[in-house]
């Protein structure tokens, strides 16, 4: 038996198209050709998931770009939810998306597509985005509209197929405000129809009749979910050639979740071939209305989560980064090159929810907390 | 009292000579903003991997930051 919020399928809808996205979007300039080939592995809290990414992306004549990424997750997982609750599993996801840009004047348009697998969950999205420049291009305005279907299944029962549709919105601003800095603005509002539900969860209720003195139940999470996000970035470039970026997140969502997410990072170079980058990312979340850690009784609410990323907790990221650019190549038409290796630590505590593993007496077991190292290594090729 | 109608007009309007405005930072003063350093997540595949991280382990989701953006430096 799985469970499936160790891994990450109940979100793979926009940010599985981010890798299609150039991060230095700009409107009015198709991105760069390059190539990426990247390992990346995460480590935390009984769960393992390695894999690698691959992303290409070619220009074809002055107007159209396309892309293709393919990504796989492999897990292992013997989670707290898991050794709680069920047995641990190893899985594989897999994730192939398209994307096309098209320019126009000022503007680009980009459409793509994205399909992610796993023998129990299956993902499609499809992706509209408009950008375009104005205020003599000091400005950038994009909007976006996602539409994602999903189909959730059982192992433990092959009869079990539900649907969830998902739909995303989103409107962002670039803003070029002096010579040195530029800022951001972004909205974003998500809305679920479906099986929200994670099928093989449990919320834990007091059973005096039981040996530990609780139980466990099916989870019932409502059909639908509204979220919205906003968020505003600035980057700062610094007199001696490194630059500071910063970004704060506000998040509200129909369920009670309320979040807010603060990054700040320093990038600084070393000659012409090194980058070297810090970051510190703090977050916070409320939980939401239907989550417990332990419920009073059997059916004691007509919605029941014991979802520990729905509950109240805070987390603490520190990543260091460095890009190295190889010396010049001479073959293949290859431009420039780099090697990169970022590493993160990350620190989840949590403050109601409990670790059901300890302690001698129900409700009185320690809070849960755990740290998870996340390791990502890329080459890039652009050529 | 202005109608919704009347305030979508003054909208467009003033969108409609959007081309003219003067930039008050000149191309030639944007340079900086071409600097690779510029971008805090400027590797595609490696900005969303780790978002695909945040949104696994987190109850929010969405408005990460990096949709858009543009530098008009080209």
């Amino acid at each position: 038996m799985r469970n499936r919020n160790d891994v990450t399928s109940l979100l793979t809808l926009p940010l599985a198209l981010a890798s299609l996205a150039p991060a230095d979007a700009d409107a009015a300039v198709l991105p760069e050709d390059r190539a990426d080939a990247l390992y990346h592995r995460y480590d935390g809290g009984g769960v393992t998931v390695d894999g690698p990414s691959l992303l290409v992306r070619k220009k074809f004549g002055e107007n159209f770009s396309v892309a293709a990424n393919y990504y796989v997750d492999m897990v292992s997982s013997a989670s707290i939810d898991v050794l709680t609750q069920a047995s641990p599993y190893k899985e594989t996801r897999r994730q192939a998306s398209l994307a096309v840009d098209m320019l126009h004047g000022k503007t680009q348009y980009s459409v793509s597509y994205t399909n992610s697998e796993e023998d129990d969950y299956t993902a499609s999205t499809a992706s509209f985005d408009l950008s375009q420049d104005m205020f003599g291009d000091l400005t950038t305005v994009s909007f976006g509209f996602s539409r994602a279907w999903d189909e959730v299944r059982n192992n433990s029962d092959p009869d079990f197929k539900e649907p969830v549709d998902r739909w995303s919105y989103r409107l962002s601003v670039s803003q070029i405000v002096t010579p040195a800095l530029m800022m951001g603005l972004e909205v974003e509002t998500i809305t679920d129809s479906g099986y929200l539900n994670n099928p093989y969860r449990s919320a834990r209720y007091l059973d005096p009749d039981a040996g530990d003195g609780y139980s466990w139940e099916p989870e019932v999470y409502p059909h639908t979910r509204t979220s919205t996000g906003a968020s505003i970035t600035a980057d700062y470039f610094l007199w001696y050639r490194a630059a500071v970026h910063g970004m704060y997140r506000y998040y509200t969502d129909s369920w009670g979740v309320g979040g807010n997410t603060l990054r700040v990072g320093y990038t600084h170079p070393i000659g012409d071939r090194w980058i070297l980058e810090a970051d510190y990312r703090w977050y916070d979340q409320t939980a939401a209305d239907f989550y417990s850690d332990l419920f009073p009784y059997e059916n004691s609410q007509n919605f029941m989560g014991r979802d520990k990323e729905l509950s109240t907790f805070q987390s603490q990221m520190v990543t260091v980064g460095a890009t190295w650019r190889l010396p010049a190549l001479k073959w293949g038409g290859i431009e420039r090159s780099t090697v990169n290796v970022f590493y993160d630590h990350a620190l989840y505590d949590y403050s109601d929810f409990r670790d059901a593993l300890k302690g001698d007496s129900v409700a009185t077991e320690p809070l849960y907390s755990f740290s998870a190292d996340v390791l990502r290594v890329f080459l890039s090729v652009w050529f | 009292m202005i109608s919704a109608r009347h305030a979508l007009l003054l909208v467009l309007a003033g969108l409609g000579g959007c081309g003219s405005v003067d930039p008050w930072v000149k191309p030639y003063e944007r340079q900086n903003f071409a600097d690779l350093i510029m971008a805090a997540d400027r590797d595609p595949v490696s900005k969303a991997y780790i978002d695909h991280v945040y949104e696994a382990r987190e109850g929010a989701r969405g408005a990460l930051g990096g949709h858009g953006g543009g530098c008009g430096c080209n």
